[in-house]
This record gives C-alpha cells, structure tokens and sequence, in this order.
C-alpha cells in the first residue's frame, strides 16, 4: 500500500497545471499502461550565467503513484540548473515517498523520463548541444512510442 | 467520517441474525460432526440442517450440496475435479471470456495439462452468443462453464438457453453464481444447469464459506481427499457455525429477495443515471435493466484513472472497485472490460460500485455529488480531453 507521503501528493499535488509559454515540454508513458505525464519547464538565466528551472507545471493522467511522482518531481527540480536537474534520478522520488510498492517503481522513471524529455526539448529549441545520455534517453523512449502506436493500431485493427 | 460501502460486490458485512445464529456453535456447540457423541451429534444435525436449508433454497436434493471453503474452492473442484474423472476421455473445456479468476485460471491450468479450451466471446453487453457456443461443442467437450451474473459489470446470462444446449450436446454444464444466488431466483429443479456455485460472503453471511451444487448422476473427484465429509468430494473438519451462518443468510434472502430486487434496482439506477446525467465523458459498462444484477454499476470515466478515483472517493469515506491495469497485480486492465471491448483509457477509467441491504438513497445522493467532485479534480491534473 501506499505511505502517507505518497497519498500527500497524490491528494494535493504540487505545481499542477500547464504553463502557457513553457521553455521545454515533455511527455512519458502511453495509454496502454494507463499513465501519462506531461511536464512544462520554465528556464531562465541567473546573475551567474547560469541556466536555472524556474518554473516546472505537470499533467498527469495515471494512478496515484504517478501523480504523486509528478508532483515530488517538479518539486526536485524547481530552482535547479540544467545540469542537477539532469543528475536526478527515481530514487531521489522514491525517497521522498519513503518508498512505493514495487510494481509502482515504473511510475518514478516515468517522472525521470518526463523531465528529461522537457529539458531535451528546451536545449535542441536553442540549439543547445544535448548530453550524450540524455540523447540515448530520448531515443529510446521515442522508440518506444513507436512500438506502442504500433501495438495500439493493431489493437484497433482487431477490435 | 461519513462512511458509505459501495463494495457488496467484492463482501457483504454479516447480516447481524447471522451473526447470532453462528454464535453457539463457537462456544457451547463446538462438537466435531463426525464424532458420535452428543457433541457430534449436535453438530451433525446443525451442518445437516442448514444442508438442506440451502438445497431448499435452489430447489435441489440434500446429498446434492457440497459445503467448501469458498466460491474459489468450488470452482476448481468443478475444473479439476470433473478434468479428474473424465479427462482420459473428454479433454475439452468450453468458458467464457468474462468468467472470474478462479474459473479462467483452473480452465488455463488444464490447458497446461494438455486439455483444450475454448474461451467464448461476448458481446458488447458482456453476453456469450449461443450460436457460437454450439458450434464451439465437440465430441471430447466434458464442461461448458459460463459465469452467472458477472461480478464486473453485471451481466446476467440467460443460463436456462445455455443449459439447454449443453444438455441437447450431453455436455456438462456448470455455472459461478457466486453474484446471482440470493439476488434472483435459482431453481435448479429446472434450471438445466449439472453444477452450480455459490458464496456465503456475498450473501450477508461469513467468509470462508462456499457451496456446490452437484447434481445427481455427475461424478467428480475430490480436491482434498481425508476423512470423508461431504461424500468423500470434499475431506475437512466441518466449518459448522460457518455453514450454519451460510444458511441463515440464504433463509434471509429467500424472505427479502424480490421487496430486495425492486430496492435494489431502483438504487442502482438512480446511481447510474445520475452520474451519467451529471458528468460528462461518462458510460455504463454492461446491460441495462433486468438482465443486469440488481446491486452493480459499472461507469468509465474519461481521461481518469481508476485507481485515482477509488483513492479520490475513499477520501470522502466512499468504498468503490475498478478494472484499471494501474489496480491489479500485472498492471493489466480488466480482461472482462477488454472482452467487451473496450479501450484501454476507458477500461482505465472504469469505476465499480455495488450497493447492498444497507444501501440508501441518501448514500447515493451522497456518492453522486463526491464523485463528481473527484472527476473534476483528476480532470484538471490530467492531460487528456474528454467529451
């Protein structure tokens, strides 16, 4: 079952909702599985020079593990730079959950995933060189877009 | 907290005259039924009584039922125990697409011993179609086993045409009334129906007692071989004050059962055409009227996740059920929503409600109203639009 942290989040989540004019956007999760997480990211520029997430919104649709994992991430990653919001990994959620039933663990890499894409987004939109990792990462998870549209058409096909 | 149980589908709370009548046969008497002393004998008449209490209440013989530990228990004796005695010859299982676990996964287990099965298909209303279940019947067919009233999205088969042609074919036919049985009339006197299970739980009686209607003639083997109860089908320690409970509750609902149904039924759709009235992107799952069980909605909700709603309603003290993937222990949706055929955001989105003997209509008002609340809240996280 899940820990009162976890039911927390879930029954009110941080930073819902979109923003109108994101920096970086992101989707993970399919139909299929039944989770879906869009991520909006504000970037902005500190005295430093550096790159800071200064807003982070999320739409989730999915089960509580998955909206409480959306809200713990735009939590993590609001007012980190590029580079530290890119060090973020599941555990770092499952922690501040005090853990999840394991056939939920997924719902924590979605949020990764989901965050990852959002920065993907914002550095190829300003033509900004992409970490060799977290091109991988998108690779993959467009790959696996595909195999699910492909799965979802056949599906259609034999209803 | 306000607390409002919309899960009789899932257990009944022990009608309270249950609760009485099981009493003594915790404490003072606690006789072994096989022991010939006054104890036993005491306890013997008592599991006796409430054998024929519960053959009375379908119409059947005495030697005709079979106490077991569950509608679980009953359903593998049926598989296993008729694959037992009749394999060598028939090796061929007929079921449906929308049966319980318990069914499905006996059926898929003798599958892995080498029998065929077939899994019949349903229509949009969850119903099998008989042309299809006639053709599906061959020569090595030893059982068709169709789910009475299906306890997802209420469908009740008409079982008195499918019996019919498993009797035209000489096939055995068995069928889980575990929904059904103290809700609409079963007689099995002609029903023709060769098995039939049944569940105490589901009935305002105690957990950890089922039943099996066996009818006269049909062999089967054992589960649990020992001592010799209950004809030697099924070895174990009489659950006396259980079954003596199961019985009560089965007298209870033959006094109540049709004032019950038209209570019922009018509960459930004011459920349902309220919700359907007052949120959009929302459809019920299953038949209408009274071909559904009286107690059961079924409702997708879309762009929401099921699993959130149940959380979301059990916030406002509402206990409800679903057939999302994100609920169930493989991450897969309801096979029987996906036999129906529906999508998988709207086998997601599913919410079961089943309202029982304490149900009322200001619980309904109740649920209606947080209900709406909740989808309005999971609406505005999620991504996807509805209409």
């Amino acid at each position: 079952m899940y820990s009162p942290q976890t039911i927390a989040h879930f029954r009110t989540p941080h930073n819902y909702g979109e923003l109108k004019h994101p920096d970086g956007r992101g989707e993970a999760g399919n139909i299929i599985c039944g989770d879906i997480m869009s991520l909006y990211i504000e970037v902005k520029k500190n005295k430093k020079g550096k790159e800071i997430i200064t807003a982070v919104k999320f739409k989730t649709y999915g089960c509580a593990a998955a909206i409480a994992t959306s809200s713990v991430i735009t939590d993590l990653a609001k007012g980190k730079t590029i580079e530290e919001a890119l060090l973020l990994n599941k555990k770092d959620i499952v922690d501040i959950l005090h853990g999840l039933p394991p056939i939920k663990i997924h719902c924590s890499l979605l949020a990764i995933d989901a965050l990852g894409e959002a920065i993907y987004q914002y550095l190829t939109g300003h033509k900004r060189p992409v970490p060799s990792d977290l091109a991988t990462r998108h690779q993959h998870i467009e790959k696996e877009k595909q195999i699910i549209e492909e799965r979802l058409k056949k599906l259609k096909e034999s209803l | 907290m306000k607390t409002v149980y919309l899960d009789y589908a899932a257990t009944t709370p022990v009608d309270p005259r249950v609760v009485s009548a099981m009493l003594p046969y915790f404490s003072r008497k606690y006789g072994n039924s096989m022991s010939l002393h006054s104890f036993g004998q005491e306890a013997y008449r008592a599991l006796e009584k409430s054998r024929q209490t519960v053959a009375d209440f379908i119409g059947a013989h005495l030697e005709e039922i079979i106490f077991t530990s569950s509608a679980t228990e009953s359903n593998n004796l049926v598989m296993k125990g008729l694959a037992s005695v009749y394999g060598r010859k028939k090796n061929h299982i007929i079921i449906s697409k929308i049966e319980h676990d318990c069914v499905l996964e006996s059926a898929r287990y003798l599958k892995s011993q080498g029998f065929a099965l077939t899994e019949l298909s349903v229509d949009k209303e969850g119903f099998v179609n008989l042309q299809e279940l006639e053709r599906s019947i061959t020569d090595a067919t030893l059982v068709v086993s169709v789910i009475h009233g299906n306890n997802e999205i209420g469908t009740i088969q008409d079982v008195a045409a499918i019996g019919a042609v498993c009797k035209n074919h000489h096939v055995l036919f068995h069928t889980d009334a575990s929904q059904s049985f103290g809700k609409v009339p079963i007689d099995v006197s002609s029903l023709p129906v060769d098995l039939l299970t049944a569940s105490s739980h589901k009935i305002y009686g105690p957990k950890g007692v089922g039943m099996l209607y066996l009818r006269r003639g049909v062999i089967i083997d054992p589960l649990l071989h020992g001592g010799g109860h209950e004809w030697g089908k099924r070895s174990s320690t009489s659950n006396v004050a259980g079954i003596v409970g199961f019985a009560k509750a089965c007298e209870l609902c033959e006094n109540v059962m049709k004032t019950e149904h038209k209570r019922l039924s009018a509960l459930r759709d004011m459920l349902t055409d309220g919700i359907l009235k007052s949120i959009k992107g929302t459809h019920l799952n299953g038949p209408r009227g009274a071909k559904r069980l009286s107690n059961n909605v079924n409702i997708s909700f879309s762009a929401v996740e099921g699993e959130s709603l149940v959380l979301e309603l059990d916030f406002n003290g509402i206990a409800a059920s679903t057939g999302s993937a994100c609920s169930s222990k493989n991450l897969q949706p309801s096979h029987v929503l996906t036999a129906i055929g529906l999508t998988h955001v709207d086998a997601h989105g599913s919410l079961r409600m089943s309202v029982g003997r304490f149900t009322t209509k200001k619980e309904i008002e109740y649920t209606i109203r947080m209900l709406k609340q909740a989808v309005s809240k999971l609406r505005n996280i999620s991504p996807l639009h509805y209409s």
